[in-house]
């Protein structure tokens, strides 16, 4: 039997949570042992090789590649696991979400007291980039999700055992450390 | 004063006629949730997580006095799921960034949501737009993390019983508004006490907050309620 | 400013439990409550500033911003929109170069929405500064504010002849109709005031709570609890003052019966408030009445005075000592939730209207703290002509378990809007009949208003009664042009949602988010899981305190159970859809940065880049 695929990526998401995944030390070698990494920033595949049993998502949707990245990864992957505040609600950077764009982007471009070389005044527009969205949106509320991971990040042990039941086709043992909001 | 007797979950309980339900559970051991809840003041009934089925008939648990041969359930799948159901709603209808919380881990709203083992909210987020009132010199108030249990109103009170918190407009755009003419008579302790009443992070004493290390606060190891179930 | 409002403070003796009268005479002075006016009321009362301004800010007639010179409240019911509304609405904001939620730049119109005013059957109306102004036509519209430019009054704006019965009286002027079609032992024109008061004072308080008891009489207000028991409770709990209440703060859209009472037959209503107060040994009775009804306050202090006149009301009444009885009237100012018992009495109390919790239940600690009745305007009048004909005259209408009649609202796709008294047990279908429905036609009646059931032709058979489909009496009919979900229940969902007082979690918020899911199915985005999320989350408003809370789901679920293939019809075929609108979410952003939205990168162009880069670093290789 072939193993269980899983591919992994951040969005609006600092990689504190990916950290997190590192987090479960030596067992990181058992990982290995019963699964195949596709696209993830850990193997540092950048596209879907195949199809995935396992998506796990970092952070929220702030732009509209994180909306692409996540439609792709609900394409190619069987099972859908939000990991992490910033997936499951938008996290820090949905501190924004009631501020309007124009003022977000003229306080990060043009206003604030760090913006030192920008004389021509330009808040990037260039085709290139990703349009920035009106608010950051929870991963849930675009595409369909199987499981929430919650914590900023979420306990190592929690992502582990979550991990080893989903491959071995059991419900998970949620200790209450286990599950945080921070 | 006379003694009933009454049941919860097939438990037999005992205590004294007249005392809410949500006091009588707990004097047996049983650990009603609630979060509106505040020991030595008049109950409200407002965030309905104490909701248990008396006879059969959903009541509030801090608002109805114990009668003999009550028959309660409370740990039923159909009362978890309202409760859990309250919790999640109360978590999407404001904004609560738990990782940046002076409150997390001590919180009450996050200590009932870990305790019913919420993952996610089953409903959208509403990211209301509210505001920070940092105007007073002893208290913050951040209405992005208020649940509007109403604690703040029915507890600080100045030596003449006067407000110093109430409730303002209805519906969903209800709001905590904080009396500007009484600023002055808010004094340290009351500002203290006003922290120490909020269940979440919506009312803090000005330069204070995450003083308690990770893994050392309320409800970082048991959960809420477990010290009166263990007490059994 | 200051004197006006010292004059109106010592008339309510600085009493804190007076604050709605206070702020009700200050918004009617000023057009507004000006914020210093707030804290002059706060210290004379020595209350907090939040104290005052929670109860103010509660209802929706008190405002603290200037409303205008002329205060535009049109209706913005489900009825009305059926009656055309929307164009009245329109040539309203043409007329005035203002829109809806503001006020002219000159100060002198102010144009708002208000929830149902009680009009249903000759909509769409408006109340200008507290006139009633019904059957609006653009043409209406056009001239009202031609006069309104003109400066002349809402009186005299009225061009049509008052309406009729005591709506022509010189204490009410109002060109709005009665529509009285049917009349039964409450609206019937055979009343004597005084006969039956002449009766009870023969009889002990006991024997009058048997009498009524004996009669099966249930409150009319919705809820049907058995009306003598009440009596009972209320005077047996011990204490030295009680109070009657008579509820007339008729919220339910499409209701507007008791507004043709209070009108025709207030004499009757305020002789059951005195034999209620006799019977539960209350000295002391509060007419709550709606504020939209407030064109009705000179017509009903007369009619108390009348009372007091021919020795109904005051003291010894019926030459019988010690049988005192005042009424006193207590408007309220925009608030449907006050309709329920414990709000009403917590708004006539100068808080705002937020449900008691339960026990203890008002006929234990009510108004005030003591013991307290309160009562529908029909069942006080009922009442009176219990005692007149006895229990069992009584029995004889109705059916065996729900006795007497109901007096019923009708408004909607019909061609007689208007007042009927029919005995229980009338059919669905007997009503359409008598009220000029096209059977045929209708494809849902709203029984007992958003708050009852949206039923369907197949139940049209239902029985008006306790125990098949209970009623406040509103009805309201739809024909089959009428987009039920969309028209009917997100109107009446988003008025739940308006009116809940804020208290509790599920009714606060839940609602809106039923309210979301519903708009989502209606803009195309539904999938059959919506249809299971809103079954389920409507269980939870099972939770909340009061009448309100609990019933606000209804729109939704009884149309879901009884108009599935509505919603069925909307979804599309697939298991998931979110409503996220990357177009729509984007949007803001290129504007802001000056950008043609280009989503759909296209995956060759991608692909193509990173061969290129694996070729080139293949070449460094």
């Amino acid at each position: 039997m072939s193993k269980p695929v899983v591919a992994t990526t951040s969005l609006a998401g600092c990689f504190g949570c990916h950290m997190s995944i590192l987090d479960i030390d030596e067992r990181i070698l058992d990982l290995i042992e019963l699964v195949e990494f596709d696209k993830s920033p850990i193997n540092d595949i950048k596209t879907f090789s195949r199809e995935c049993d396992i998506g796990l998502i970092e952070g929220g949707c702030c732009n509209s590649e994180n909306v692409e990245v996540l439609r792709d990864f609900r394409k190619h992957c069987k099972t859908l696991i939000l990991v992490g505040e910033c997936a499951i609600m938008g996290g820090l950077p949905a501190l924004r979400n009631n501020i309007p764009i124009k003022e977000c982007l003229e306080e990060a471009y043009l206003n604030s007291p760090s913006v030192t070389e920008n004389e021509e005044r330009i808040i990037p527009n260039d085709d290139e980039l990703p349009i920035i969205l009106n608010k950051v949106y929870p991963c849930q509320e675009i595409v369909k999700i199987d499981y929430y991971l919650p914590g900023c990040p979420p306990r190592a042990d929690l992502i582990w055992e979550t991990l080893v039941a989903l491959i071995e086709g059991r419900k998970p043992k949620l200790d209450y450390e286990l599950i945080k909001y921070d | 004063m006379s003694v009933v007797k009454f049941i919860i979950d097939g438990v037999e309980c005992i205590a004294e006629k007249g005392e809410y339900l949500l006091q009588a559970a707990r004097q047996n051991g049983i650990y009603i949730p609630s979060l509106c809840h505040l020991e030595g003041y008049k109950p409200r009934g407002s965030c309905r997580i104490c909701n248990v089925k008396v006879n059969g008939r959903l009541m509030t648990a801090c608002t109805t006095p114990v009668a003999d041969g009550m028959d309660i359930e409370n740990d039923t799948p159909e009362l978890r799921d309202i409760r859990t159901a309250i919790l999640e709603i109360l978590f999407v209808e404001g904004n609560h960034f738990c990782p940046a919380c002076e409150r997390s881990g001590n919180c009450e709203l996050q200590a009932q949501i870990y305790r019913h083992q919420i993952m996610a909210p089953r409903f959208p987020f509403q990211f209301p737009d509210r505001d920070v009132d940092a105007s007073h010199p002893n208290i913050l108030k951040d209405y992005n993390r208020c649940i509007l249990c109403k604690r703040c109103i029915r507890a600080i009170k100045d030596e003449n019983g006067k407000s110093f918190f109430a409730f303002k407009k209805r519906s969903h755009k209800v709001e905590i508004s904080m009396d500007p003419t009484m600023k002055e008579n808010l004094t340290e302790e009351l500002a203290q006490r006003a922290m120490e009443v909020c269940p979440v992070g919506a009312l803090l004493r000005k330069e204070k907050g995450y003083d308690t290390p990770i893994g050392k606060r309320k409800y970082d190891k048991q959960p809420i309620g477990s010290e009166i179930e263990t007490a059994k | 400013m200051d004197t006006f409002v010292q004059e109106v403070l010592e008339a309510y003796q600085r009493d804190k439990t007076r604050l709605m009268d206070i702020l009700i005479d200050i918004q009617a002075q000023f057009g507004y409550i000006p914020p210093a006016v707030v804290g002059q009321i706060a210290e004379a009362l020595q209350v907090s500033r939040v104290d005052v301004e929670q109860t103010l800010s509660f209802y929706h007639f008190f405002s603290t911003t200037p409303r205008g010179e002329y205060a535009i409240y049109l209706n913005n019911s489900v009825v009305a929109n059926m009656m055309g509304r929307a164009k009245i609405a329109k040539t309203f904001e043409d007329e005035l170069g203002c829109k809806f939620g503001e006020v002219t730049p000159d100060g002198k119109v102010g144009l708002f929405e208000t929830a149902c005013i009680g009009m249903s059957d000759q909509e769409p109306a408006a109340l200008i500064n507290g006139v009633v102004f019904p059957n609006l036509t653009p043409f209406r519209v056009r001239e009202i504010v031609r006069d309104i430019k003109a400066g002349k009054s809402p009186e005299e704006m009225l061009t049509a002849s008052y309406g009729d019965g005591q709506n022509s009286s010189p204490l009410i002027k109002a060109v709005v109709q009665n529509h009285i079609y049917k009349k039964g032992p409450v609206l019937s024109d055979d009343y004597q005031p005084g006969e039956a008061l002449k009766k009870i004072v023969q009889m002990t308080p006991e024997a009058v709570i048997e009498e009524v008891k004996a009669s099966n009489l249930r409150g009319r207000g919705g809820a049907g609890f058995p009306t003598g028991l009440k009596w009972e409770f209320c005077r047996k709990f011990p204490s030295k003052q009680r109070y009657i209440f008579c509820n007339a703060d008729e919220g339910e859209p499409g209701t507007f019966k008791d507004r043709v009472i209070l009108t025709e037959r207030a004499q009757l209503l305020l002789e059951g408030m005195a034999i209620a107060g006799y019977a539960v040994g209350a000295t002391q009775g509060i007419l709550y009445v709606r504020y939209e009804y407030k064109y009705l306050q000179k017509h009903l202090e007369e009619m108390i005075r009348i009372g007091h006149e021919k020795g109904y009301l005051g003291q010894n009444i019926g030459g019988k000592e010690g049988f005192d009885f005042d009424v006193r009237i207590q408007f309220g100012a925009g608030a449907y939730v006050c309709g329920e018992e414990s709000a009403l009495i917590e708004s006539a109390e100068g808080k705002r209207g937020e449900p008691r919790d339960r026990p203890p239940f008002p006929v234990e600690k009510g108004y005030l703290d003591q013991p307290t009745v309160v009562n529908n305007v029909e069942t006080l009048c009922s009442v009176v002509k219990i005692i007149l004909n006895g229990g069992s005259w009584y029995r004889s209408f109705g059916t065996e378990a729900s006795t007497g009649t109901k007096v019923l609202s009708v408004s909607g796709d019909c061609r007689y809007p208007g007042i009927y008294e029919v005995e229980w047990g009338f059919s669905v279908n007997d009503i359409l009949d008598m009220v000029g429905a096209d059977v045929e036609d209708v494809q849902a009646v709203q029984v007992g208003g958003p708050s009852g059931a949206c039923i369907g032709p197949d139940e049209f058979d239902r029985i008006l009664c306790y125990a098949d489909l209970a009623t406040g009496g509103s009805m309201i009919i739809f024909n089959h042009r009428r987009d039920l979900l969309r028209e009917v229940i997100l109107n009446f969902t988003n008025f739940f949602i308006e009116e809940s007082c804020g208290s509790c979690v599920p009714c606060r918020m839940l609602s809106v988010i039923m309210r979301d899911k519903l708009l989502k199915i209606l803009n195309g985005h539904g999938v059959y899981q919506d249809l299971i999320d809103l079954e389920e989350w409507g269980k939870i408003m099972k939770a909340n305190r009061c009448g309100l809370g609990q019933t606000a789901p209804r729109p939704i679920l009884t149309s879901l159970k009884n108009f599935r293939h509505l919603y069925e019809e909307r979804l599309q075929d697939k298991d998931f859809d979110s409503g996220f609108d990357l177009e729509a979410a984007i949007k803001d952003a290129c504007e802001a940065t000056q950008r043609t939205p280009h989503l759909h990168k296209p995956e060759r162009q991608e692909t193509a880049y990173e061969n290129e880069l694996v070729g080139a670093i293949g070449d460094l290789l």
